[in-house]
């Protein structure tokens, strides 16, 4: 069993620890180039969403595995206010005030699988996957 | 992390080196604001061939800039975006509109030699 | 099957009519040696000539075997003959001249003799694979290749039971050396050419996928992307990353992506387009649409893409020279501009 990669994100330094990070651990997977700068993206996306809104957090990096396919794990995860509605906040271009909105609808785009759990006042857990594509 | 802005006669090119930080980026933004003002450029590239992920908030902070350096009378063109990087910036829906680009250096100050804007 | 019409006392074939002993012995088909019972009392149920031959126990099941193979060595030539004469008679191997057939039903008998000889399959499946990789591309299909294994098969058996045809015991036990080999070789040959064969289908849809999606320099800081056929989300993608490499290459500023082979597109791959549109943008590069079938035009229409966003032409030659045109602008431009420090 892999150890995972935990990255504690504090600030706005750690986005960029938790993408090197996460683009490491998909080219040691087998992942190509552009699908390292979308892993990247998208865990850049997802960590500064736990900067913006839950001031701490953390994100997990690890391999997954599923029926036959192989892939990288990430799962980000902070005790931050909650999100009040998935629905709109899982909306492309809606925006709490804070620029483009694009966020979580985005990593969700980006990834192959992607799942969010949230409770008002406890936190938010986001889960994305991304799979080897096999010829 | 300071980022070396260069003068070219009516032009200011800012040359990324590595990774920046958000703090490096408003950084920039400020730098830039101050040598517009001093220099009366006209134009101002900023090459991002360095960078391996332009994300929401990179976007943001250089359209930000871009429309900032338009009201002190300066055109501002991105420059070096990699084709993987590009590709991440569209399926994510970050378009840098209104923003000029070009491919490269070179072709950052034939855009702004025209004049700006296709 | 002929050889059952040949041996039909009772009705049925020799399969079915099958002795104990023979039916266990099918079981060790598993095994690449062929096994053969030791000699024994005859078990109940096995039916026999009315003046039944029991086995004679000097016999053993190696030198039946070595018996066997020697006269299928012996009758090479005109066994060879009979089968070849059967593979044109079944029309099987169109493909090939006589002249090849010949050849390769020689290499074939060879191996097929090897391997009842050694019990091991292993050259007959180097031989079968590398035979496979000849004949695929000529455009042989698997039903051939199992067509003339098992008319060997049958061309062989018919000739064993000739020659033993009035000794039924061994006759039987020559059989049951025999079967279990025959199933094998047939066996390792089907799936040695099928093997081959998934193969090269995937060898050749990798080429297939690298030739329909060519990045094209026409001329200087002009690209052309002819897309052809059905277009799914994965080669969407292939595609948008292979034009955005060849703009970075090429440093193209222009280029033409024609649609005229695209019958249709889903709200997937046009977002895809879109997409490829924006990308090529913030790389410098402007993108024109070439060869916009009606259809898709109502599905971009229908998705609400902006259709600001797309730079659309009739067709490639136009789309080429409104690229040239954009080209040739800007150049003018340059060269009219003479470089004036503008006041300030």
């Amino acid at each position: 069993m892999e150890p995972e990669i935990r990255v504690v994100i504090n600030t706005a330094t750690d986005i960029v620890t938790a993408r090197h990070r996460g683009r490491a651990l998909a080219s040691d997977l087998g992942f190509n180039g552009s699908e390292l700068t979308i892993v990247a993206t998208a865990i850049s996306e997802v960590a500064r969403n736990i900067v913006d809104h839950a001031i701490q957090g953390e994100i997990v990096l690890g391999r997954g595995q599923q029926s036959g396919k192989c892939g990288i794990v990430i799962t980000a995860r902070d005790r931050g206010p909650g999100i009040c509605d998935v629905a709109q906040a899982m909306q492309y271009g809606y925006s709490t005030g804070k620029g483009l909105g694009v966020g979580l609808p985005g990593a969700k785009w980006l990834m192959d699988e992607f799942f969010i759990d949230t409770k008002i006042g406890e936190g938010t857990t986001v889960i994305m996957k991304k799979w080897l594509k096999r010829p | 992390m300071q980022v070396p802005i260069l003068k070219q006669g009516g032009y200011l090119i800012a040359s990324i080196q590595s990774v920046l930080t958000d703090a490096d980026l408003l950084c920039l933004r400020d730098s830039l604001a101050e040598r517009v003002g001093q220099f009366r450029s006209r134009g101002v590239i900023i090459d991002v061939t360095v960078l391996d992920v332009i994300d929401s908030f990179a976007t943001r902070t250089l359209r930000a800039i871009a429309h900032m350096l338009k009201l002190l009378g300066a055109e501002t063109v991105i420059v070096g975006i990699q084709p993987d990087v590009a590709f991440a910036m569209v399926q994510l829906g970050l378009t840098l509109q209104g923003v000029g680009t070009a491919l490269d250096l070179e072709e950052g100050l034939s855009y702004l030699g025209d004049g700006g804007g296709q | 099957m002929s050889f059952i019409e040949a041996n039909n006392q009772t009705g049925r074939g020799p399969r079915a009519e099958a002795p104990m002993n023979r039916k266990r012995k099918r079981d060790n088909t598993n095994n690449t040696s062929v096994t053969l019972l030791p000699s024994r009392a005859l078990p109940p149920g096995r039916r026999m000539q009315p003046d039944g031959i029991e086995q004679s126990p000097g016999e053993t099941s190696a030198g039946l075997l070595r018996e066997l193979v020697s006269h299928l060595r012996q009758n090479r030539t005109q066994l060879r003959e009979v089968w070849a004469r059967r593979i044109t008679d079944a029309q099987l191997l169109t493909a090939m001249s006589k002249e090849e057939i010949f050849s390769e039903a020689t290499s074939v008998y060879d191996n097929y003799v090897e391997v009842l000889e050694t019990g091991s399959v292993e050259a007959l499946q180097a031989y079968a694979r590398n035979l496979s990789e000849r004949i695929i591309p000529r455009g042989v299909e698997t039903h051939e290749v199992v067509g003339i294994v098992l008319l060997l098969r049958d061309v062989l058996a018919r000739s064993l039971f000739k020659k033993y045809q009035n000794d039924f015991d061994p006759l039987n036990r020559v059989l049951d050396a025999y079967e279990p080999a025959a199933n094998r070789i047939a066996n390792t040959v089907a799936v040695s050419f099928v093997q081959e064969r998934e193969r090269i289908i995937r060898q050749q849809q990798e080429a297939i996928r690298e030739l329909s999606t060519p990045v094209l320099q026409v001329r200087e800081r002009l690209l052309i992307l002819p897309i052809i056929g059905v277009i799914d989300s994965q080669r969407a993608r292939q595609l948008t990353e292979q034009l955005l490499r060849g703009i970075r290459m090429n440093r193209a500023k222009v280029v033409v992506v024609d649609i005229t082979g695209v019958p249709t597109i889903d709200s997937t791959v046009a977002n895809h387009l879109v997409q490829t549109i924006e990308a090529s943008r913030l790389m410098g590069a402007s993108v024109i649409i070439t060869g916009l079938s009606s259809e898709i035009a109502q599905t971009l229409v229908t998705i609400g893409v902006d259709l600001h966003k797309v730079n659309a032409v009739g067709d490639l030659q136009g789309g080429i020279e409104e690229a040239e045109r954009l080209l040739g602008y800007k150049v003018m431009m340059e060269s009219e501009a003479a470089p004036i420090e503008q006041p300030v």
